[in-house]
């Protein structure tokens, strides 16, 4: 989802601006009343709303002030949400970042004519976008009970893929189904870091005398590092957040934090509206940690890729 | 050198090209099987036959484009006029228009209930227009940092200081300049914004849901719980507009003076509405 921040961000922020000239004086003062309409807009609906549920998470349902709702979140049934979303966005962005690297180096640094690379590239752009509702239907004519590879598994292979304890509706049933748009996101998001390895860098190694693995083991891999960690965590804060995609599969059976929020806003499960507020303050937090130490990651990997 | 077959890219690449394609093929198999012992079209037929699938494909399909509407409304002058006259601000309108990549759907329609339902100054939920209106308005958030950035972009590329001062010093007011001279300068930026947000909101789920419109998200989802064959039939169409939108955004994106028209480009990911 932030692939177009990733690379629209370097882009923007190394292009430098045309520089404004210095308006009429005599209107200058009056200047700020343009930036009005969206300062606005974004105050009236992103950040009062957020704010809202802020304070709503630190007060009592009758205004008082309280920590009672945040330390309410790690009572058991909602730890154990948080932790199985926790658990399901590493093992998927996990899968991700391995799969979605090595089919970008493949693409990138393999050797593979260039039409792959841009076929590879543009279903990328298009996989990355496809996901919610559409994506889980297409998973379960794979993969559910009577799903096209279920179905040869069972009837050319004699595997009975549900009997060994697998469910497209479970936990690793989600994670394969999240791999769908975030080996894309990854593939997108990496490439301009393999394509900043410079030739010479392998070259000069070569010539001291390294090996290939002691390039990458010396090199490219350290170089690379930074990024990988950093797309690492986009992939998380994307799956952390998916809600479409679970309902379509399980129902709401599944009880990840989106999935649990979502129940609470329709009909106050917890029964505690302010803990529904903490609920999506803990989300907040979660988010802003993972983007914010995704940032930090990238603005260091940036300093090879000039 | 020598160059050696790459072995193990192929392998790579080809294993990807089966997890990609495997579950397309399937799902359009599965959308074929309606019919015991033939393949047949019919679980498409019986889709574009519901009135269901028309009457919410239209309410979602108005939601979307009222969304790029606004969104480019918003967007657009500030953009300009923050490059023209406030650099300073730039750095805080670009994070802010950034937030919604951190504020997840279900958080923010979360707030959007909470701030403005019955007892609120602006009681958007308690009418069918007002929960529109605040649908619409939830799209324009999520779609803010994609439609901000392709028009900022956009921008960046025409030297916006001097086409304004030629079009002052011919004579044109602050709202001629914006729209006879920077607005078709920026049109292929705003339009792969606009495709963009379009396949962000055209099956968005979360916020139809939580607001009960009667929106196509919520529509697939439903369908999904009571057929079989159908939701195959729509992940399969579903799929093929997502490649047209994605195809048509990078024609925009990409159609600059002296650009090719087609051009792989890795800035085409995006989205967020899983």
């Amino acid at each position: 989802m932030t692939a177009m921040t990733e690379a629209g961000t370097a882009a923007g922020l190394r292009e430098s601006a045309p520089q404004p000239r210095a308006g009429v004086p005599a209107r200058g003062r009056w200047d700020w009343l343009g930036a009005v309409p969206f300062l606005a807009f974004v105050i009236i609906f992103m950040l009062a709303p957020v704010s809202y549920l802020i304070i709503g998470a630190f007060q009592t349902p009758k205004g008082a002030f309280t920590l009672g709702n945040i330390a309410d979140l790690a009572s058991p049934n909602i730890a154990a949400s948080y932790w199985l979303s926790i658990r399901l966005s590493l093992a998927s962005a996990l899968i991700g970042t391995v799969t979605g690297l090595m089919l970008a180096w493949a693409v990138v640094l393999g050797g593979l004519p260039g039409w792959v690379r841009s076929a590879v590239t543009t279903f990328s752009g298009v996989a990355s976008n496809f996901a919610g509702v559409p994506l889980a239907f297409a998973f379960i004519a794979t993969l559910g009970r009577i799903g096209l590879v279920t179905v040869i598994l069972r009837k050319v292979f004699h595997i009975n893929l549900y009997a060994t304890g697998f469910s497209l509706f479970s936990f690793w049933g989600l994670a394969l189904t999240y791999l769908y748009f975030q080996m894309p996101l990854m593939l997108l998001v990496i490439t301009p870091a393999l394509e900043g390895l410079k030739r010479e860098w392998e070259e000069a190694a070569a010539s001291l005398g390294a090996s290939r693995l002691q390039y990458w083991r010396f090199v490219g891999a350290p170089v690379l590092a930074p990024s990988v960690l950093g797309c690492f965590l986009l992939l998380f804060a994307n799956a952390f957040g998916t809600l479409a995609t679970v309902i379509a599969l399980t129902g709401s059976n599944f009880s990840v934090v989106p999935i649990l929020l979502f129940q609470q806003i329709r009909g106050n499960v917890l029964y505690n509206p302010n803990l529904g507020y903490a609920l999506a303050v803990g989300m907040i937090a979660i988010m802003i940690v993972t983007n914010t130490a995704y940032l930090v990651l990238r603005t260091r990997a940036e300093r090879w890729q000039k | 050198m020598t160059r050696r077959f790459p072995i193990l890219p192929t392998l790579i690449v080809l294993a990807g090209a089966a997890y990609f394609l495997v579950p397309l093929y399937a799902a359009f198999q599965f959308s074929l099987q309606m019919k015991r012992g033939e393949l047949s079209f019919e679980a498409y037929r019986s889709v574009f036959e519901s009135s269901t699938f028309l009457s919410t494909l239209t309410f979602s399909t108005v939601a979307s484009a009222a969304a790029i509407f606004f969104g480019a409304v918003l967007v657009v002058p500030t953009a300009y006029w923050v490059r023209l006259k406030l650099p300073k601000l730039r750095p805080v309108v670009e994070f802010l228009s950034l937030l919604p990549l951190i504020i997840p759907p279900v958080v923010l329609v979360f707030g959007h209930i909470r701030l403005f339902g019955s007892n609120s100054i602006l009681p958007l939920t308690m009418s069918s227009w007002g929960t529109n209106i605040l649908l619409v308005i939830g799209y324009v958030v999520l779609s803010m940092p994609y439609m901000f950035r392709a028009v900022d972009n956009g921008m960046a590329s025409i030297d916006i200081a001097t086409l304004t001062e030629a079009a002052e010093s011919l004579g044109a007011s602050r709202l001629r300049t914006i729209i006879d001279v920077i607005f078709p300068n920026v049109r292929s930026a705003i339009v792969s914004g606009a495709f963009l947000t379009f396949s962000i909101s055209l099956g968005e789920f979360v916020l139809a849901s939580l607001l009960n419109r009667p929106a196509f998200g919520p529509y697939m989802v439903q369908l999904g719980q009571d057929y079989a064959y159908q939701p195959a039939a729509l992940a399969i169409m579903s799929f093929a507009l997502t490649w047209i939108l994605m195809a048509l955004m990078q024609m925009a994106a990409t159609r600059k003076p002296g650009q090719r028209l087609f051009r792989p480009s890795r800035s085409l990911a995006a989205s967020k509405s899983q």
